[in-house]
């Protein structure tokens, strides 16, 4: 029999320290719902996302009750929207993002994703037709999400589609303003997008995956800091050990529901994905993980540091736990989504040039943050570019989801609710980079993308 | 099917016999029990076998976690699969 011990820490681990499955993820290839007329494209979407996944919520609420390990969402991702509403006669995209939004709802999934464009080198008329509805779309649909591949370490850096994108984030804010800019939190901009990311709202499924799949997003920083406790002021080695065995147990919890998830739809496993997402509940932080580990604050001096020892020894622990790892698989920074993070901003200690830093070392970007509603669209694209710039020299993911909420000044708060949680706005650098984002054109690739 | 039923709370007169009871009511086998009583902290865990049970899982869980409150007790079931995942290599 197993040891008491064992049980009841598992047990502890979901009860005091939420433990549990961020998300089931199913993804599902639109590339056969092409028609040139736009009416009968949005009805072969509809049908397929509602066929493939009615099964989904019903059977992860059954592995929930089964195994007793909270599964907090399901979700779809679909084929970037770019790609299937390319070969419809319309001047429009919106009425592609109702109809995934409709069959969502169908369903009863929290989020959908995939309203989509890889634009990382050049843009296709259909890609400019789909950032250009973004706005819209996320104003008139409920849980829809977004996002744009603006750069790659292959390809550069699109600075005509970083200039598109930062005038998008603004004009969906301000399609938003009565939700306070809520239509910029479903909307990413990435560079080195993955194509089997589970987490929203950057999910989509990407052209290289199969015809269905199931992706799996497990979560824990809580539980990461619960044992980290227990190490207090010993050395590194320790912390990236109890890090390690800590990241070890949490990736087997989620295999072990992907696979049963996998076999009960009939759908086949993608990946795991172990990010250290945090959740506006107390004890589920990232920020205060790194506290622990000895920094007064978050966002003080030797903040990169602690993440960077955080991000890789859960990498590392995962690997051990399954051969499919993958997706972002590392610790999110959102700051509105965290309690420790929103604290540590609030306080003026938190800087969105620390977060930039902090993302050369975590697994996406600078997330869920607040900006002055006046920021210029300019300058959210210099944002933009400044992280694609790392995520493209680095050779890893990077995102930009800001939110320049409408009539907000710096000190002024932003209240999603939900895991979306609340924002305090964060001041940008005044000073212009319009000059710079009106050159356009691209940031060619890096030598080291020259590898055959 | 094998699972692991937990029951944790203020020990009390009675607490093996209930959940006992219950368990073969729905022809729920028990394969092993123990339990340990700490500062009046009462922890019973047992490995059963629900492959003949008479009711859905669902359903087991529901009742178990009712007769529970009852008493003023945590009593879950959760298949056994989730603690060798977690804790065997």
């Amino acid at each position: 029999m197993l040891n008491n011990k064992d049980i009841l820490s598992t047990i502890h681990m979901i009860d005091q320290e939420h433990l549990d499955v961020r998300t089931i993820t199913m993804g599902v290839s639109l590339l056969d719902c092409c028609d040139p007329d736009p009416k009968a494209a949005c009805r072969k979407i509809y049908d397929k996302i509602t066929t493939s996944a009615r099964n989904l919520v019903r059977v992860g609420e059954d592995i929930e009750a089964e195994f007793g390990i909270p599964i907090v969402n399901k979700r779809i991702s679909v084929t970037p929207m770019a790609l299937v509403a390319g070969a419809s006669n319309c001047p429009d995209y919106v009425p592609f993002a109702r109809a995934m939004d409709e069959a969502a709802k169908a369903v009863g999934v929290n989020f959908i994703g995939g309203f989509s464009a890889l634009v990382q080198k050049g843009m296709t008329a259909a890609d400019r037709k789909l950032i250009a509805s973004i706005p819209e779309a996320l104003a008139v649909t409920d849980v829809v999400c977004s996002s744009v591949n603006v750069g790659s370490t292959r390809a550069g850096i699109n600075m005509d589609a970083v200039g598109l994108m930062g005038e998008t984030v603004k004009a969906a804010a301000e399609r938003t303003a009565d939700r306070g800019g809520f239509g910029c939190a479903k909307l990413v901009v990435f560079c080195n997008a993955v194509e089997d990311n589970p987490f929203m709202a950057g999910a989509f499924h990407g052209v290289g995956e199969a015809e269905r799949v199931i992706n799996v997003g497990v979560s824990g920083p809580g539980v990461v800091h619960h044992a980290l406790k227990k190490v207090r002021g010993q050395p590194f080695d320790v912390v990236a050990e109890t890090v390690k065995k800590t990241a070890f147990q949490v990736t087997r919890m989620g295999q072990l529901v992907a696979r049963e998830a996998s076999a009960r739809l009939g759908v086949p496993f993608g990946i795991v994905d172990l990010s250290l997402a945090p959740t506006p509940a107390i004890g589920d932080s990232v920020a205060r993980i790194l506290e622990e580990m000895g920094l007064e604050t978050c966002g003080t001096h030797g903040t990169t540091a602690a993440l960077a020892l955080l991000n890789d020894a859960v990498k590392k622990g995962g690997v051990m736990a399954s051969s499919s790892v993958g997706g972002l698989s590392g610790a999110f920074i959102p700051v509105s989504e965290d309690e420790g993070m929103i604290a540590a901003a609030r306080s003026g200690v938190l800087t969105l040039d620390k977060l930039e830093a902090m993302t050369c070392v975590c697994s996406v970007g600078l997330d869920m943050i607040a900006v002055p509603g006046d920021t210029p669209a300019s300058t959210i694209a210099a944002i933009i570019a400044d992280e694609a710039a790392i995520g493209m020299i680095n050779q890893k993911t990077t995102a930009v989801r800001l939110i320049p909420a409408p009539g907000k000044q710096v000190g002024d708060t932003v209240e999603f609710g939900g895991l979306l949680g609340s924002a305090p706005v964060m001041p940008v650098h005044p000073q212009s980079a319009e000059a710079f984002i009106a050159r356009g054109g691209r940031i060619p690739a890096p030598m080291h993308s020259l590898k055959n | 099917m094998r699972a692991i039923v937990t029951v944790i709370g203020k020990d009390q007169v009675g607490i093996i016999a209930a959940v006992c009871a219950l368990l073969s009511e729905k022809n729920v086998n028990v394969l092993d029990i123990s339990q340990t009583v700490l500062q009046e902290y009462f922890t019973m865990i047992m490995l059963v076998d629900v492959s003949a049970a008479t009711v859905p899982f669902a359903r087991l869980r529901e009742e178990l976690a009712a007769a529970g409150q009852e008493r003023g007790l945590d009593i879950r079931i959760q298949r056994e699969d989730i603690f060798d995942a977690m804790h065997r290599i």
